[in-house]
């Protein structure tokens, strides 16, 4: 109860501080520009922590832990290929992006292809990776919920985080969420690093728990204690050696068992709410699809070629999705010039770097300290639930109270962000973009999202990101990159490119979850495409665009030195400037605005 | 026209393609210059002017800068991935290495763990040192 107790203050504390941040943040919020770029005035350091702080997502806080508790090193490959697509986008698409004074996505696209058919394209596909990356973010709020306060639904945990999220969202766009955001990054940093030094510092005190396997040993992790476990999903478990369970109830391969029970080493199928007792000194049987022997979990590449590809077909997707995901890029889009979009894409980087030193740590010691999780499949809760595991009484509440905070800033400052983005692609492509419509499409974009997470079944956090990146990677990405380096392409090729990668991500993703409900008979390549989908892609993109020279923007040399052309010369023009005004306003709040119209004016004479 | 500068007036031609009910087929060859009222570049180059207008001087210091830019960026990335992005297929070759250990640490935990983040860092404040004498170099060009 204590940990109940406990977890519920600090997720409250969290909530109620980002809707006092929210609301903070968006008093001065009154038009169209603060609601889609936030003025185009936040600071290098402020956009920065905004900026790593909208993109740890569930998939980093919670999902890449587990991921290393089950496979190994290998799933570290999230982390590194994250913050490498960072440096992508700094290489690539940063400065560049922000001089082309766009104000979303597809209106980078129509500014540099000159096509409203291919803008329309591109929102919809914006709207697409918005979905599937929203999605696994709103059910891992709910399994967080779920696992510090077993009495919570899933649902509630969505529930919650989507109205904190509209409820912000609604009151101030990017301008709202950009101070919350920063504020969020922080708290995530807290509350991984002071678990992850508390704990480590009762490892080295304390060493492994008795009857613990090293880590280095070979064999299958061991529980040191007698162990209850309650399955909630039916699943596949690896028995390493034959071994006695002293009480069972619940499912056997479809027999009936209550009582004792003897497993013979090999493949058992568990039905759903079967109870298994395991006693202390049993090697832990594990689900199939993870890694059961520590001495192959330890190296990695111990999966032969398919994992070769699989890590390969990842660190793609990560590398080059990045730079194409719409809500990263959103921000880009608020800083003021292309040499400050630059140093904030090398800030990101650092504290990027500062946050992914620790789920390998915690990955491995929760190898050994929560081993059960192997048992159940669950182990997105691993770094929710390690604190407790490994320092028994109030100290290990306090940490599990602040790392289930740090979970909910995860949840809640990816989906503001991703709502932002979305809200502002719908309200300027969809409508005519004014403060009023950027509220209505808000609400209307998250309903899906909401029913999708509510429906559909969960997998691993990460899969679903992967995914998402796996999109943004095969469309968006190849645009930029040649849209940004390369004078040759057309909007005919890019429509092309779009269409063509963004399908086959589609068929991989529809495959995926038939084959999720149907038995797990997909391949490597479906559960993460980028390896065959980017370059097909990127050589449509170059092929048809060659084909179709013709329809080259007639001024592509103007829109190149736009692009690319320093700051100081001053040829960069805000495309939403053009189009709504410097302070369009609803009419309410006109004095504000003048004021601050009048001081960007002055800050602007004397720089 | 062609001498008078308004700086007052945001320049015509500029307004976004779908408030106009034709799409200009060519954009007009001669420009109105309306410099930045920002960063204050009080000096009006004749080089900014043939930039803005398209001639084949100012296309040539475009190109040469867009080229600069990107022969330092694909540079970066390619560093990247043979310091990065090899590690998988190394691992995969020589299983081996896998099992050697730093400080009691295997090694590639500590390669995948935390070698990379300095790594990017580092390559990162490299290049942003890079383009930006790039683009020192190409505004003292055109201010001159």
């Amino acid at each position: 109860m204590g940990l109940n107790a406990l977890a519920l203050v600090s997720i409250s504390v969290i909530v109620l501080g980002t809707f006092y941040l929210g609301y903070h943040g968006s008093r001065t919020a009154n038009t169209t520009r603060d609601f889609l770029v936030a003025r185009r005035r936040v600071s290098v350091h402020q956009n920065a922590a905004a900026i790593a702080g909208e993109f740890l997502s569930a998939a980093s806080f919670i999902g890449i832990v587990g991921l290393v508790l089950k496979n190994g090193p290998d799933e570290l490959w999230y982390a590194i290929g994250f913050t490498a697509g960072y440096l992508a986008l700094l290489l690539f698409v940063a400065a560049p992006l922000r001089r082309s004074g766009a104000y979303t996505l597809p209106d980078f696209v129509e500014a540099r292809l000159g096509s409203r058919g291919l803008r329309g394209l591109a929102a919809v596909i914006t709207v697409a990776i918005g979905y599937i990356y929203l999605i696994p973010q709103l059910q891992g709020a709910g399994l967080t919920l779920n696992s510090v306060l077993p009495w919570a639904p899933d649902w509630l945990g969505v529930v919650v985080v989507t109205i904190v999220v509209v409820v912000n969202v609604l009151s101030g766009g990017m301008r709202a969420i950009t101070l919350v955001q920063a504020f969020q990054y922080w708290v995530k940093l807290f509350a991984i690093t002071v678990p992850a030094f508390v704990l480590c510092v009762v490892f080295a005190g304390g060493g492994p728990p008795d009857g613990q396997q090293s880590l280095t040993a070979p064999g299958p992790p061991m529980f040191t204690q007698d162990t209850t476990v309650t399955l909630e999903q039916a699943v596949k478990l690896e028995v390493p050696q034959p071994m006695r369970l002293p009480d069972v109830h619940g499912w056997v391969n479809g027999i009936r068992a209550d009582g004792p029970a003897w497993w013979n080493a090999g493949e058992q199928r568990i039905g759903a709410k079967t109870q298994l007792t395991f006693s202390a000194g049993t090697p832990v049987p594990t689900v199939s699809g993870a890694v059961q022997d520590n001495a192959d979990w330890l190296r990695p590449q111990s999966g032969g070629l398919p994992e070769l590809f699989d890590t390969y077909s990842l660190i793609f997707a990560t590398f080059l999705g990045i730079l194409g995901l719409p809500h990263v890029l959103a921000r880009f889009y608020t800083n003021p010039d292309g040499r400050s979009a630059r140093r904030t894409t090398l800030h990101v980087l650092l504290l990027l770097g500062a946050f992914y030193l620790f789920p390998a740590l915690l990955g491995a010691l929760s190898r050994i300290y929560e081993p059960q999780l192997l048992v159940t499949g669950k182990t997105d809760a691993a770094v929710l639930l390690l604190p407790a595991a490994m320092l028994p009484g109030l100290p290990g509440q306090l940490l599990g109270a602040v790392v289930a905070a740090g979970a909910f800033a995860a949840f809640m400052s990816t989906s503001s962000g991703l709502l932002v983005s979305l809200a502002g692609v719908v309200s300027t492509d969809v409508s005519r973009g004014r403060v009023r419509d950027f509220r209505w499409s808000t609400v209307l974009v998250v309903v899906a999202p909401l029913v999708g997470a509510l429906l559909l079944r969960s997998n691993d956090v990460s899969l679903g990101v992967g995914m998402a990146l796996a999109m943004a990677a095969s469309t968006f990405c190849p645009v930029l990159m040649l849209g940004i380096w390369w004078r040759g392409l057309t909007w005919v090729g890019a429509g092309a490119g779009m269409v063509l990668g963004g399908s086959l991500v589609a068929l991989a993703l529809v495959t995926n979850i038939v084959s999720g409900y149907t038995g797990d008979w997909a391949p490597a390549v479906v559960r993460q495409p980028a390896l065959i989908t980017v370059p097909i892609a990127f050589l449509t993109m170059i092929i048809v665009s060659k084909a179709t020279s013709r329809r080259r923007p007639e001024d592509v040399n103007r829109i190149m030195l736009r692009l690319h052309a320093p700051d100081p010369l001053g040829f960069t023009r805000d495309r939403d400037v053009l189009r709504f005004g410097e302070g369009q306003t609803d009419g309410r709040h006109r004095k504000l605005a003048i004021r601050s119209r009048l001081r960007s004016r002055r800050s602007s004479s004397t720089a | 026209m062609t001498g008078e500068r308004t700086p007052d007036k945001p320049s015509t031609e500029l307004v976004p393609v779908e408030r106009q009910p034709q799409p200009v087929r060519k954009p007009p060859r001669r420009k109105k210059v309306v410099l930045a009222e920002a960063k204050g570049s009080r000096t009006v180059a004749r080089t900014i002017v043939e930039l803005e207008e398209q001639t084949s001087v100012g296309e040539h210091l475009v190109r040469s800068l867009v080229w600069a830019q990107f022969r330092t960026s694909f540079w970066m990335a390619v560093l990247l991935i043979v310091s990065l992005a090899s590690l998988p297929l190394l691992f995969f070759l020589f299983p081996a290495f896998g099992d050697l250990t730093v400080f009691g640490i295997r090694l590639p935990w500590v390669l995948l763990g935390a070698l990379p983040y300095p790594l990017l860092y580092g390559l990162g404040v490299w290049y942003v040192r890079r383009a930006e004498r790039h683009e020192r170099d190409f505004v003292s060009m055109v201010d001159r």
